[in-house]
């Protein structure tokens, strides 16, 4: 019985314990974060990482409205129904004041629905898809990133000043890949009406088959292939590639693969001359990113990755946006947030107000071989709002009742 | 038409991978009847052990060789390993707990690998050698893809002078055929099965090194490849060499092509083969039928009447329950919502799986399908919750009805993996046809009326419909029905020649499990305001499994303690540590070895200790 | 009127024949032994009259109705019970469970979700038990009997069908000498008491003689011998397959 009675206590003593430090002093703003820290590793490491040295920085200067930032970070193993139970959990046992976070799509529009649902606050820092802001966009979700739309936007402009007319696209069989195929053949088709789309292949996420596909491409004798393969099934692709010579004399615009992320593994292999959209790291030289560079690999001695930046970026949004709302009160936030502008490594950014699309930009440029490693060189940084439609199309996706 | 050879070459270099990691999964199950989950883990091992040898040795062909050869050996060693201080300990518990032992190894290695090789996947720089090609009917062919060709027949060859010419060889073929008879005979049983499973770990091994100049070492592999593995096992017959190689060939052919014809549905193409074999071949293409005599060794215990103290200490729980809102905060009341599914997830499988004697390896499908209806009814036709809940039950139980006269005629794993199959289907379509599921987006907006939205009310709801599917489940099988449903499954000849037919039996127990378990679906996604494909994933689907025989399969109030024991122990874990996966893996581990029979089992032995059963 | 009769029942397997051309019958209450050596057809012709295998050709007519090549449940149904060579019994229940699951089966209430069966034609099946000698444990587990008790255990479940005909597959391999002639002595009263036809096959030549009225005797598929305990002792070519195999008596 004394054991049970110790047992009891020691539980409930843990659970209290935030509790306590909140009731004595400095009252911090707490940031709950959920993301895939088990299922995306490569991607949400780096990202914590740089998630908490913004932390750091933040208090360092005072917190915000004078009182610190608190960052809370869970897991939700790549599955929605966790990330909602886990909301449920920060918002109500820890009492958190903002919700962040998710790398996964589903995992974002689950978060954005419980958002949405509970009148509380989420920002999306990671995922990708338009839906989002969009279609189920509401009023109480923010996202940071440039969309699935914003990058095949920017690659079919890329894509249409080139010569070639006979393309391929080649994409994971899933929500994201589907929306970026869609998108690119819309655009460039606008653009460029001599462009025809001679076949298309859509290997299952995780387990392309990359000899088949790639010789399923080369069958189809295309001048230009569209790529949104990432991760493991890139390396895959692009070394079937590489051995069969799908890549040699093609122009290739791929999605994502600038960032160091997939373009690292590759390591000698690296596609060279490819159109892409990425981040070029260290390369960028501006003051702000070099300042945040050092500090990144000084406390963690490792290179920022684009996780890193979004990650960094986001928590910096959202301490501009508590700083404009004046108050951690949501509808006063939600205000707050619109139009915020805060500053990233990368520019600076603001929060769209018609749709609650973050202004992040893309960089898009070319892959290089630099000393057997995979480099973006030629590239630009393009702000996200030159990116998205206008207003008019924007209206006319995003539900009234976001507003 | 110049294409056709090529591809013809790279289906067989896809083959020939398919049936390295085949190869040894089916060896391990036709000697030692283990359903290796962690196969798949094993290959991963490889991959990442052959990317450390290799890195570190010179990049010519012949040191090649020797890394990948140093990597077998490893991986055969670690197969020593884990068969010595995991699967030794539970061969003699019922065969389903060993696959639980063995998932819990795979949640282990996940986080093993992780810790030691890190996040970032490893890809094996190519030499010049491994980048070569050679010019076919004007296609280059990938010079290493050759000579994956003529791997998968040369190590076919070998594992056949392996098991035709050496005494040991003999030994394991005579295992496969009747394990009882080798034991019989005065062999050493231990050494053989360890043995064995070195055997079928340096396989996968091998499959793993050998796919680092295609592919990286990535913390996916594993789940990844054991379904195709399990997909080859099964189509080709469980234990059988040949019959393994032959659905490599089938498979890797048929994807090759298949990638050309109908690019989008190259996932669920692989399943449907699988289905269309086992439905002309029940044992697989040249799988021999298992014994029924072997199936029915281990009687169950007879299930009497709870006795007294155990309904009051249910009658407890559930006041407590009911009672819970009173003091629980909103947080642990959707964890408790979460629950009361899980008792249905969890009693729903059960009933098919216990008294039904048909373990389902793809129980979330049904999960998936009444979430899914109520989620497209709501979408297409603006339906309420409650026609959603009424719905989902009902068409899960339609679709369960269909898919049953498939699954009746099977048996054992090969019913087992048929229901893989089904779930993994119904997976890929939710997951790939974006237009009417949404594909991973989901479908979203799926929130209880305002009457039911407040935690505490739907809490209520979830309660009673679990509780009322609980009794319900409990009641059907302490009629008539339920105890000619156990009477089929205790001896399918005695229930025939009394005039049972035990084919309806058992696809109405498939059909009140799968309308069971589509209602808590529905309840699920009410409360998650959403439903995603991550509902029908494998690993849901062996959550499922892990609730019941962690609770226990041969007591009625097992599932019910394993639904909560687990979502209790899952919820404390994800949110006290990064490393869940290892603590889980290990605590399963440690539940299997410590109760074959289950917690519920285990405290019936208890209580039952001097009395007979 | 016989109450099984069987015409040019025939079977291959692979193109070997198992049985070739097998008549006979048998009437109620009667006692019919179906012997050979092993390899003879027995167990062939026993699963074509049972259900589990489809004959090549012949028919097997049941109280002048066919049978031939319906499934085991059908034949079941029709009024035929059946015990196993290794007795199967439901090993999950107890021992009255057991013969309640063939009450209510003949009963057709099987497909009943709501009323419990414990209590449930309880007396009839202790009734079958005692018939049996098993009242005594009717509460006991099934899976705790030793396997003589088993063997009755399958004959009474057998009796809950009401059947015309009982269909029994080695019925004493397993026991020992003793229990052997008592289950059979047993066999050969309820058959009496209830007009039941019994066609069984057997190894133990003591048994076969001491409760059969007939016997048959395979060999190599086709019947060579049919007759009552004496002229079969004193047949020439049944004697010579015996010695021949060197099976007398005792069984294996």
């Amino acid at each position: 019985m004394p054991m049970t009675r110790r047992l009891v206590l020691g539980a409930s003593g843990a659970l209290a314990l935030p509790g306590l430090l909140r009731a004595q002093g400095s009252n911090p703003i707490r940031i709950g974060e959920i993301n895939s820290y088990t299922s995306q590793p490569a991607f949400t490491l780096p990202y914590r990482n740089a998630m908490q040295l913004a932390v750091e920085q933040i208090n360092a200067r005072g917190g915000v409205l004078g009182r610190p930032l608190e960052l809370i970070t869970r897991d939700d193993a790549g599955r929605p129904q966790d990330a909602v139970r886990l909301a449920g959990e920060l918002y109500n046992d820890q009492k958190v004041d903002v919700l962040a976070g998710a790398f996964l799509s589903n995992v974002g529009l689950a978060l954005s629905e419980y958002a949405a649902q509970n009148k509380r606050l989420y920002i999306g820092g990671e995922p990708l898809t338009d839906a989002m802001v969009w279609e189920r966009g509401n009023r109480y979700t923010f996202r940071l990133r440039p969309s699935t739309y914003m990058q095949a936007a920017i690659l079919a402009e890329e894509a249409a000043k080139l010569p070639a007319k006979r393309w391929v696209t080649v994409s994971p069989n899933y929500e994201y890949g589907q929306s970026a195929v869609k998108w690119f053949r819309q655009i460039l088709s606008a653009k460029r009406p001599d462009v025809q789309f001679v076949a298309e292949q859509w290997p299952a996420l995780g387990r392309v088959d990359a000899g088949a596909t790639v010789q399923a491409l080369e069958q189809a004798r295309p001048e230009a292939i569209f790529n949104v393969l990432f991760g493991p099934d890139l390396t895959n692709f692009v070394r079937q590639g590489n051995t069969r010579g799908l890549f040699e004399r093609r122009a290739v615009v791929s999605m994502l693969t600038g960032e160091p992320e997939y373009l690292d593994p590759l390591g000698d292999e690296a596609p060279e001359g490819w159109t892409v959209t990425g981040y070029p790291g260290e390369l960028v030289d501006t003051p702000a990113h070099k300042t945040y560079a050092a500090a990144y690999r000084q406390k963690f001695n490792a290179k920022p990755m684009c996780g890193s930046l979004v990650g960094y970026s986001l928590i910096n949004s959202i301490a501009a946006g508590v700083a404009k709302a004046g108050t951690t009160e949501t509808e006063k936030m939600v205000e707050g947030f619109r139009g915020a502008s805060f500053d990233t490594p990368a520019g600076q950014a603001t929060y769209r107000a018609i749709d609650h699309q973050g202004t992040l930009g893309v960089y898009v440029g070319k892959t290089a071989l630099r000393r057997n490693e995979g480099v973006m060189v030629d590239w630009r940084y393009i702000d996200g709002k030159d990116l998205l439609p206008g207003d008019d199309v924007v209206r006319g996706m995003r539900p009234a009742s976001a507003n | 038409m110049d294409s056709l050879i090529p591809q013809l070459l790279t289906g067989l270099a896809g083959a020939s991978s398919l049936f390295l990691v085949a190869s040894g999964l089916t060896i391990i199950f036709g000697v030692t009847r283990i359903v290796n989950f962690s196969h798949g883990s094993l290959m991963m091992l490889g991959a990442y052990i052959g990317w450390s040898i290799l890195t570190r040795l010179p990049r010519d062909p012949e040191w090649f060789v020797l890394g990948i050869l140093l990597t077998v050996l490893a991986t055969a060693l670690i197969g020593v390993v884990l068969e010595v201080v995991v699967l030794r300990r539970v061969y003699r518990a019922p065969e389903l707990f060993q696959l639980l032992a063995t998932f819990g190894v795979v949640l282990v290695l996940q986080d093993v690998t992780l810790w030691i090789w890190g996040a970032v996947e490893l890809p094996l720089p190519r030499p010049r050698w491994l980048r070569g090609f050679v010019e076919i009917a004007g296609n280059r062919f990938p010079f290493y893809d050759l000579i994956l060709i003529f791997v998968g027949p040369v190590v076919l060859g070998l594992l056949w002078l392996l098991m035709n010419r050496t005494r040991w060889g003999t030994l394991v073929r005579a295992a496969t055929l009747d394990r009882e008879m080798v034991a019989a005979l005065g062999v050493n049983q231990r050494t053989l099965f360890t043995s064995v499973f070195a055997l079928g770990a340096g396989l996968a091994g091998l499959g793993g090194a050998l796919s680092l100049p295609n592919a990286s070492a990535n913390l996916n592999i594993d789940l990844s490849i054991i379904t195709d593995a399990f997909v080859v096992v099964v189509v080709g017959g469980l234990g059988s060499l040949p019959g393994a190689f032959l659905a490599s060939l089938l498979i890797g052919i048929l994807q090759a092509f298949g990638i050309v014809l109908v690019p989008k549905i190259t996932l669920v193409l692989v399943f449907l083969v699988m289905a269309v074999v086992l439905v002309f071949r029940p044992n697989g293409l040249m799988g021999r039928p298992q014994a029924e005599a072997r199936e029915a060794t281990a009687a169950a215990p007879v299930i009497r009447p709870a006795p007294r103290e155990l309904r009051i200490l249910g009658l407890v729980a559930l006041v407590l329950a009911a009672a819970a809102p009173l003091v629980a905060g909103e947080y642990y009341l959707t964890v408790l919502t979460d629950a009361c599914v899980a008792v249905i997830f969890a009693t729903s499988l059960h009933f098919m799986m216990g008294p039904g004697g048909m373990a389902s390896f793809g129980h979330a499908a049904w999960f998936g399908i009444g979430a899914y209806a109520a989620g497209l009814l709501m979408q297409w036709l603006g339906a309420p919750m409650p026609v959603g809940l009424l719905a989902a039950p009902i068409l899960a139980g339609i679709v369960a009805a269909l898919f049953g006269w498939f699954v009746v005629r099977l048996s054992g794993v090969y019913l087992s993996m048929l229901t893989l199959a089904f779930a993994q289907i119904v997976w890929a379509i939710s997951f790939q046809w974006v237009e009417v599921t949404g594909g991973d987006n989901g479908l979203l907006g799926l929130w209880p009326p305002e009457w039911a939205r407040n935690p505490a009310t739907f809490y209520w709801i979830a309660l009673a419909l679990a509780v009322s599917v609980a009794l319900l489940l409990r009641r059907a099988l302490y009629a008539p029905y339920g105890y000619a449903l156990r009477a089929a499954r205790d001896s399918a000849m005695r229930a025939q020649s009394i005039g049972l037919d035990v084919k309806r039996l058992r696809m109405v127990a498939l059909v009140i499990a799968g309308a069971a378990c589509g209602l808590a679906g529905a309840i699920f996604s009410y409360s998650k305001g959403g439903i995603f494909p991550t509902y029908i994933s494998i690993p849901h689907s062996v959550e499922a499994l892990l609730m019941v025989l962690l609770g226990g399969l041969q007591t009625v109030a097992g599932p019910i303690i394993g639904a909560l024991v687990y979502t209790g122990l899952a919820d404390i874990l994800v949110r006290s540590t990064d490393l869940w996966r290892l603590v889980l893996g290990t605590v399963i581990v440690l539940l299997v070895v410590a109760f074959p029979e289950g917690i519920a089992g285990a405290a019936r032995r208890l209580w039952l200790r001097g009395r007979e059963a | 009127m016989s109450v099984l009769v069987v015409q040019g029942l025939s079977k291959s397997f692979g193109g070997v024949q198992a049985v070739g051309d097998v008549s006979f019958a048998v009437a109620p209450g009667e006692m019919l032994a179906l012997i050979g050596p092993n390899g003879a057809g027995k167990s062939t012709c026993f699963n074509m009259v049972g259900g589990q295998l489809v004959p090549d050709a012949g028919s097997v007519l049941l109280e002048g109705k066919p049978i031939t090549g319906l499934s085991p449940r059908a034949i079941a149904r029709r009024g035929v019970g059946r015990t196993f060579q290794i007795t199967a019994t439901f090993g999950s229940m107890t021992v009255r469970e057991n013969v309640q699951m063939a009450l209510l089966s003949h009963r057709r209430e099987i497909w009943q979700f709501w009323r419990p069966v414990a209590g449930r034609h309880a007396e009839e099946a202790d009734a079958l038990l005692a018939q049996v000698g098993l009242e005594a444990q009717a509460e006991r587990a099934t899976g705790v009997l030793a396997y003589g008790d088993l063997k009755r255990l399958e004959l009474a479940i057998a009796l809950g069908n009401a059947p015309r005909l009982l269909l029994m597959d080695e019925p004493t391999a397993g026991m020992a000498p003793a229990e052997r002639v008592g289950l059979m002595q047993l066999t050969r009263r309820l058959a009496t008491e209830r007009g039941v036809a019994v066609l069984f096959t057997e190894h133990d030549m003591d048994v076969v003689f001491d409760v059969s009225d007939r016997i048959l005797v395979l060999n190599r598929g086709t019947l060579i011998a049919e007759g009552d305990g004496a002229s079969i002792r004193a047949n020439p070519a049944v004697r010579e397959i015996y010695l021949g195999t060197g099976a007398t008596s005792g069984g294996h």
